[in-house]
Parts: C-alpha cells; structure tokens; sequence
C-alpha cells in the first residue's frame, strides 16, 4: 500500500478495500519503526490524525468523499495547524500552540485528508540541508549519513521513505525541489501567489511558496486540485481560475519546446548529475519535445541576490519574536530591552542570526540602496531573462541541484558552499516562475533530480511533462532500501 | 532682537473605519483589554495583513477635500522598531509614496486686540495611511506591564503640513480647520479625549527676517487646542531665552505637561532609531484609478472649497465670510438654514459670524447646541430686513430669544420696539422737522450734505427711534428736493 499513488489510494478508500482508519495506522507504524532513524517528524498528534480518520471513514461511507479524502498528509511543520504545535523549527516557537488553521491546512481539511503530523524543516526554512532545525537533523533514507536537503528535509524523507502518503513543503529558494532532488521524488514550486501564505510562516514573503511533495507529477497535481487558489486573506494569493491540474497529464509530448540554459550547464555541475540530465533529455527527445539553447544571462546572480532580499525581509519578519506575546522568553532579565535580547539570544539559532544580521545591515540608512534597491532591480532583471526565453520555448530544463546528496557536516561551516546548492532554484522564486523537480535517475547511488521551470501559471504543463516523463521512466518508484 | 517662530503640524486623524486597516478586527473603543485583538492584531506567527478599502476611501476622500494630488500608486512600508505595544516589531505605514500628495488648507486666524482676522493658506506635504499601535498598560497587575492590542491595527491618516504657521494662533487655526474638515468628509469622529485626532507639533525659531530654519523640536501628542496653544508659547518662549542665553537648540522630542503648562525633552536625536523602511512584501502597491476617485466623490458631501465658492457668488458674501460660514459643517449647515428658512443672506452671515458665534464662544458651545434654532434666526433675520424692527432692535430681540424666548412678534410687541413704517405718521414727523428747522433746509439746499443727515436724525429722535430710517430718508428727499 505505501508505495501506492494518491489515486490507487484514493481507489483503494473508494471500494473499502481499506479504511482510512487502517491507512493512516499503517503510515503511524511505519513512521514509529523508522523516524528515529531519519527524524522526518517534530510533533505527531495520533488521537487527532485517527480522529481526522474516522471522519474520512465515515465521509466516504455518506458518499460525499473527495479525491484526497481519508488520505495521510505529512504537514511542513510550517503551516499552522489549530492546536497542533507549530514550531517552524525554531527552539522559539517550541511549546506554540496554532490557534488557528493556515489556508494549506483548511483546504486539506476541507478536502477530508488525515494529518498525519508535522515534519521536520530548517529552522525558520532557512537551510539547504535541514541541519538548522532546532529539533535536530534529518537524515537521508538514501544514505543516512547525508543530508537530505532542506529546508523541507522532514517533508522530503517522509515522502522518500513511505512515512506519508504525500506532504507539503514551502519553497523560498529552492526549499521543495532541492529536497525533492536530493530524496528521488518529485517536488513542485508553484507560481507565487498561486497557494496562498496565509498562515505559513513567513522567511521571505516575497519568494516563499507552498507545494506539493509527492511521489509522483500525477500525485502532485492532485495535491494542487486540494492547495491552489484564491484567498483574501492573502493579498499576493492571484484571482487564477481553478484548475484542474490533473486534467492535461495525459497529452503528448510532440512538439513541446524545451529550452536549455547554457548557464545551467556549466562549471559547477557535478559529471554525474550531468550524465543523469543528459540521459533525461534523450528521453525526452524520445517523446517528440524539440530541445533550443537558450540563455539566462542574469542567472549567475540569482544567488547574490537571493542572499540581500530573502534575509531582508526575514529580519523584519521575524522581529515579531520578542517574547512578549508567546514564544520564548528568557527566564531572567533586568529590563524590556534585555528581555528582548536574551529571549531572541536564546530562541534563534546561528543561521537565523546570521540572515537576521545580514537583513538589518542591507536595509539600514546609507546601505539600503546599495543592497537592497540594487538587488530589487537585479531581481527585474532575472525575470526579464525568462520572459525572453519564454518567446523560444514553453518549458525550461536542467539540473535541480548542481551536485548529489552530501554528507551531514560537510558544508554546515562553509554557509556560502551551503548556499550553492540553489544555485539553479533560486532564479524561480526571484522571477516566481513555477519549478518541479523530478526524479531522473542516479550519481553514484544517489539520486539526481531533473528541474523544470515553467512559465507562470503553466504547472499543468510542467506537470503534464513530468508525468510523460513518469510513464516511460521508473526512477520515481525507486525506494531507499532499508526501509521497506 | 525680533524672533520668529516656525511650525509645522503632523496629525494622526484615526479614521472611521468599522474594522481595522489591515484586518477584520473591531476598532470600537472602550472595550476590555485584547478582546478586539484577533490573530492578526496580536501577530501570529503566519498572519498577512489585508487592505481595508473603507480605510482608502477615507483617504482619497481627504485627498479631494484638500484639492490633492491623488497618485495613482502608493505604497506601504514597514518601519522597524522594538516595542511592546507593537507586535509585529514593525509599523506597516507610507514613505516614499503617501496616498495623498501635496494639497492645502486655508486658515481663519481671528482678530486680535493687535490685528485684524486674516485668512492664510497652509501647505500639506503628504498624508500617508498606516496602522496604530497597541498601549501598554501599567500597573493592572502588580509589579507587571499588560499590552492591550485593541487599539493595534486601527487605521490612521497621518497629515503633515509644511513648516508654514508663524505663531501659536496660526497653528491652532489650522488644527482647528483640519479638525473640522475630517469630521465636514466624515473621515474621522474628531473625538480628542480617545485620541482620534491627535497632533504633533514642529516648533523651531530663527531671528526675524532670516529664511533658514533653526533647530526644531517636536511636542508630541497634543490632544487639545488649548494645550497645544500653551504648549507652543511655552516651547516658543523657552527656545528664545535658551537661544538669548546663548545655549543651543538640540534636535529632540518633547511632552507637555498640562498641570505644569511647561514642555520636556523625553529623547533627544541621538537614540532616534533607524527604521530601515522598505516596501511591505506582505501587500501590493495601492492603486487609485481616476473611476475610484470618480467613485468616492460622487459619495462626498458638497466640500467646504465648493462651498465657499458657491457662497462668494450665490450669496455675494466676502472670501473671508464665505471661509468663517464654511469652516464647518455644522455651521454651514446652520447658516444655510437661515437663508433656506427665508432670511436675507448678508444678514443671516452677520449674525451667524457676529451674535451667534460671539454668545458660543463665551458659553463654550457648538452651534448644534444654539437655543436659537435656524428657523427662529430666521426669523428675526426677516423681521429686521421687512423693517419690522431696526437692526439695533435685533439686538435685544437675540438676546431675549437667546435666554429662552420664543414668540419673536410678542418679545417685539412687549419690548415695544416695532419699527414706524406708515408712511403717513412719518409724513407728519417729517413735516413738523422742516418746519421747526428751516435753518437746515437752506443749508442742504445750498448744498451741505451734512444738514441731511442732521435732518433724518431729528426725524428719527421725534418718532423715540422706532421710525424705519430707510422710510425716513426717502421721504425726506423727496420733500426737499421738490
């Protein structure tokens, strides 16, 4: 059963081949035998996910079940979710309590789908390896002495190892489809504005986007029917129509333009994940897509500039951890401002200070136009590379991370190293162009993810080619061994 | 030497929305601390702030008031600073680009024993939306501080005008106008005492005649006109005699104490914090379109500008009276009244600036609360111009319906004060005077102007006063001129 798609299961619910009672305790045992091996969890809620079970259960039984209804969901530990603990995390918000849902949160239950629990992140979504969290790291069930990516480390290894059926993640600068590639599953970016942030907690409001992290490009456009749409209490979600995101997976591929950026295929990319790329697009080519270079002159800068903006407005989207309203608060202190001092001392971990740090520098008087105001227009500048490769090709291709899963430890006193491996995310976010990673197969036992960057709103596209791909391929049903 | 003291005025008008500018919170006040303090006011973790039109109109429809430039985008920023009563750590407000570009206001000063009443035009540089903060409160619980996050999230409309006011008189006249322009547009319930209309007030002095501005300081959160005039002679007086004593003026913000009538620095430039304002990622740049404008102006009262346009050419009043008339609703309301109730316009103006104001002012009362209603002004504005009674008559006729009399015809029937406008006793009267004073009908017909007015006023002394002197002039020019 675990290694089912979204759609058997949902079949499997359908025909009571299966409660959702029975689904949801075969995904809890699985996550008890084997998160201690890998951490993917930072708060399960048993009673509640059985509870949301039972209701499926008999929500199926009336007959008024929807595609994902009685399905185990694992949660980003990013989302509020009412009366689960919501740490983001963060030794901060570790003893938070959600009183209320996020919009990611009600659509999953709106739609009848099991919370399975909270999984484990970068602290504050701020990493590239899950090695920030404050709730320790997460290991990749490829190899457990490597890292799994992050910051949707917990989310990508509950997928990788069967520990849920589907999960969600948030990605800023690569945070679902760097973990997506480096775990062999596939992992969707929306266009922003597309699943609205209200109530997923802010790093970079400008860049972070919810999605999907699935087994397969048909799992995750069924995730997006449940995550997309419309919400007033976000004033960046887009009036976009409703789509239904699983409705063009089956065109076929004959005549889809695929442009290749030099840039994303130069120094820097590891030879094996090069090889896994070029044997991508061979098969590709197999499918009747017509490939075109194309260039993204700006891209070298996605990083530089990523690197101004995002901790920009994390430094003033966290000031709201002060420890006066919840949150920690340091035991003792002499006054309010040493109250402020030591509560967020103690409540932040390094990364966090050190993109706090560097947030308060670029926008303070006498540097904000150097930094910041630069950046913005580097920024308008990457986004106008798309849209001239745009008038070339429907889809983009190339490498999701340069390089394979590396080992715990081995970038965590290196931040700019650490910071390279979105080195061909980023650009998405800054444009907020939609991305998927998929998995094309491996480097040395590892897995290598295959990126597409699509134009805005054209996700069932990038999906439609993901599933094309999906049909003709195996590597996304591959599964660790050892956790069987 | 001879100084000069310069001001300028920056107003928080809160703005008279149902709910709070970035949330569906209620802004009502007076409630049990943080029972209006929903998710987003208390700054959950994940909450996103949404826009409140109601707020926007409010601003546009200021913008209008004052003749603004409206651009067609503006937009939020946070402004980052630490403080209890601010839960995000960040004000969400405008910097660079306010809703509401540069406008004006034109000022009534009143006369003074050393000047006459004059008009003056006020610039407004800017005015800007954004949200208020909580309040911290002190001492409820022993020993501890509570936050009350009601009040966090109500939307403002900061208005800054340029440093154009030159004494404490100006400066009041303008918070005075401003006050009644919010409430005229029914942006603002004016409402001092809760804080809804609060101002700061920019003092600097610099030695007469000179054009470069001194060192200013700010006296923050003046929540009367009385207090703000205090507060600016005593600021004004202490900059003088620090700068006399050759001390020099630091840059810093100040509070008045009322109890003491004296102002005190409580931060000087030095700690001012670096707000490191940047566009709020959270929300997307405002747009105005002309149609919202269109919009929201169809929805407005007639505006106190048009008014007085309107007054200047309908009633043939002066600028100056057509300002005093309109510089509220309520009084150009009341003023209307009179002339819709059938009085003489002139002469309504008159009285509604002159006896009307005058006995307000002393009992300290709107003109809502008048015992003269508009009808009953009316009426005695009508009395006077039908020659009824004198004008001079009038007088006492307002002061007894001022203390409570009602039947205008009775107060003038009992006083005795009906004007003589039969045309025949003033005939009589007219002839006796010649006839006992023939020594001034030769000197008018020999051309002296003066034996005229000699003549009408011993007319008007043989008939007690009450003759209707109009009456009495006619008829007198016509004998003598036959």
């Amino acid at each position: 059963m675990i290694n089912q798609s979204l759609k058997q299961l949902s079949q499997m619910l359908a025909n009571k081949e299966v409660s959702s009672v029975e689904m949801t305790q075969t995904f809890l045992d699985r996550i008890l035998k084997y998160n201690p091996d890998i951490n993917a969890y930072i708060t399960q809620d048993k009673d509640k996910s059985l509870a949301q079970a039972k209701a499926a259960d008999d929500s199926i039984a009336a007959g008024t079940a929807t595609p994902l209804t009685g399905i185990p969901i694992a949660q980003k530990d990013i989302f509020c979710a009412k009366g689960w603990r919501t740490t983001c995390g963060s030794k901060m918000l570790e003893t938070f309590i959600a009183p209320y849902d996020a919009n990611v949160i009600t659509q999953f239950n709106n739609a009848g789908s099991v919370n399975l629990g909270k999984t484990n992140m970068d602290e504050f979504a701020m990493g590239s390896s899950n090695e920030t969290s404050y709730f320790g790291g997460v290991n990749n069930p490829w190899d457990l002495e490597r890292v799994p990516g992050g910051s949707s480390g917990g989310s990508a290894v509950a997928v990788a190892a069967r520990l849920c059926a589907a999960a969600t993640g948030t990605d800023t600068g690569g945070s679902i489809r760097q973990p997506a590639a480096l775990c062999g599953f596939t992992g969707l970016k929306p266009t922003y504005g597309l699943v609205s942030r209200y109530g997923m907690i802010a790093f970079a409001s400008s860049l972070d986007q919810a999605g999907p992290m699935a087994k397969s490009a048909e799992d995750c456009a069924m995730m997006m029917n449940v995550m997309a749409g419309f919400d007033e209490r976000d004033s960046t979600s887009l009036n976009h129509p409703k789509e239904d995101y699983t409705s063009r997976l089956n065109q076929p591929l004959a005549g889809l333009k695929v442009g290749l950026p030099k840039e994303y295929f130069a120094e820097g990319l590891d030879a094996g994940v090069a090889k896994v790329i070029d044997e991508a697009i061979a098969e590709y080519k197999k499918l009747g897509a017509e490939f075109v270079d194309i260039s993204l002159p700006n891209a070298s800068l996605s990083i530089p500039v990523y690197y101004v903006l995002a901790p920009a407005e994390a430094s003033t989207n966290l000031s709201r951890y002060d420890g006066v309203r919840y949150g920690h608060r340091a035991a003792e202190y002499d006054d309010l401002m040493g109250m402020y001092m030591k509560s967020r001392a103690e409540g932040f971990g390094d990364e966090v200070k050190r993109r706090i740090l560097i947030g308060t520098y670029v926008l303070s008087a006498g540097y904000y136009d150097a930094y910041y105001l630069k950046a913005q227009q580097i920024r308008r500048l990457i986004a106008q590379d798309f849209t001239e490769a745009y008038k070339k090709c429907d889809i983009i291709m190339g490498p999701t991370v340069p390089s394979t899963a590396f080992k715990i430890g081995e970038k965590t006193d290196d931040p700019v190293a650490m910071y390279l491996q979105d080195i061909y995310t980023i650009a998405a976010n800054l444009a907020g162009l939609p991305g998927i990673s998929i998995p094309a197969g491996f480097s040395n036992g590892l897995p290598v993810g295959l990126q597409i960057i699509g134009n805005y709103f054209d996700e069932a596209r990038m999906l439609n080619a993901g599933h094309a791909y999906q049909q003709v391929t195996d590597w996304h049903t591959a599964m660790p061994k050892g956790i069987a | 030497m001879e100084w000069e003291v310069v001001i300028g005025l920056e107003t928080h008008a809160q703005l008279k929305t149902k709910t709070k500018i970035f949330s569906g919170a209620s802004t009502a006040y007076g409630s049990e601390p943080n029972t209006q303090a929903c998710e987003v006011s208390t700054a959950l973790p994940g909450v996103l702030p949404v826009l409140n039109k109601e707020a926007v109109e409010c601003a546009i429809k200021f913008g209008l008031a004052i003749d603004a430039d409206v651009p067609k985008l503006s937009v939020f920023s946070r402004k980052n600073y630490f403080y209890p009563d601010l839960p995000k750590g960040y004000q969400i407000s405008q910097f660079e680009l306010p809703v509401v570009g540069k406008g004006e206001v034109t000022i009534q000063v009143p006369a003074t024993k050393k000047q006459p009443a004059y008009e003056k035009v006020i610039g407004i540089t800017r005015a800007h939306l954004e949200e208020d903060a909580g309040k911290s409160v002190h001492g409820a619980v022993e020993g501890m501080s509570g936050i009350d996050l009601n009040r966090a999230g109500t939307p403002l409309l900061e208005i800054v005008t340029e440093p154009d006011m030159r004494s404490s008189a100006e400066a009041v006249a303008y918070a005075k106008k401003l006050h009644a322009l919010v409430r005229w547009i029914d942006i603002c319930d004016g409402n001092m005492q809760e804080g809804s209309f609060r101002c700061d007030v920019n003092v600097s002095v610099r030695p007469k005649g000179t054009t470069e501005l001194g060192t200013r300081r700010e006296i923050k959160n003046l929540n009367s006109f009385k207090f703000m005039q205090q507060a600016i002679a005593y600021e004004t007086q202490w900059q003088i005699e620090t700068l006399e004593d050759g001390g020099k003026i630091e840059q810093a913000t100040v509070l008045f104490n009322p109890s003491t009538g004296e102002t005190r620095a409580m931060r000087s430039k030095e700690e001012a914090n670096d707000y490191r304002y940047f566009p709020d990622p959270d929300l997307l740049p405002l747009e105005v379109t002309e149609a919202d404008k269109a919009r929201v102006k169809a929805g407005m009262p007639e505006l106190p500008l048009a008014m007085k346009a309107r007054f200047g050419s309908e009633y043939a009043l002066s600028s100056y009276d057509s300002s005093s008339l309109t510089s509220s609703r309520e009084v150009a309301d009341y003023f209307e009244s009179v002339i819709h109730a059938g009085g003489d316009a002139k002469l309504a103006a008159n009285w509604v600036m002159g006896g009307i104001t005058a006995k307000l002012n002393v009992e300290d009362k709107s003109i809502v609360d008048s015992p003269i209603d508009a009808g009953t002004l009316a009426k005695l504005v009508k009395r006077i111009s039908d020659g009824t009674i004198s004008n001079n008559a009038g007088k006492q006729v307002f002061e007894a319906m001022w203390s409570g009399g009602s039947d205008i015809d009775a107060i003038i029937e009992g006083k005795g004060l009906k004007q003589v406008s039969d045309s025949g006793a003033i005939e009589a009267m007219v002839d006796e005077v010649l006839a006992a004073n023939q020594s001034m009908v030769e000197e008018y017909k020999a051309g002296k102007q003066k034996a005229f007015n000699a003549l009408v006023g011993q007319t008007m002394k043989a008939s007690k006063g009450k003759a209707n002197p109009a009456q009495v002039n006619q008829i007198l020019k016509k004998k003598l001129d036959t």
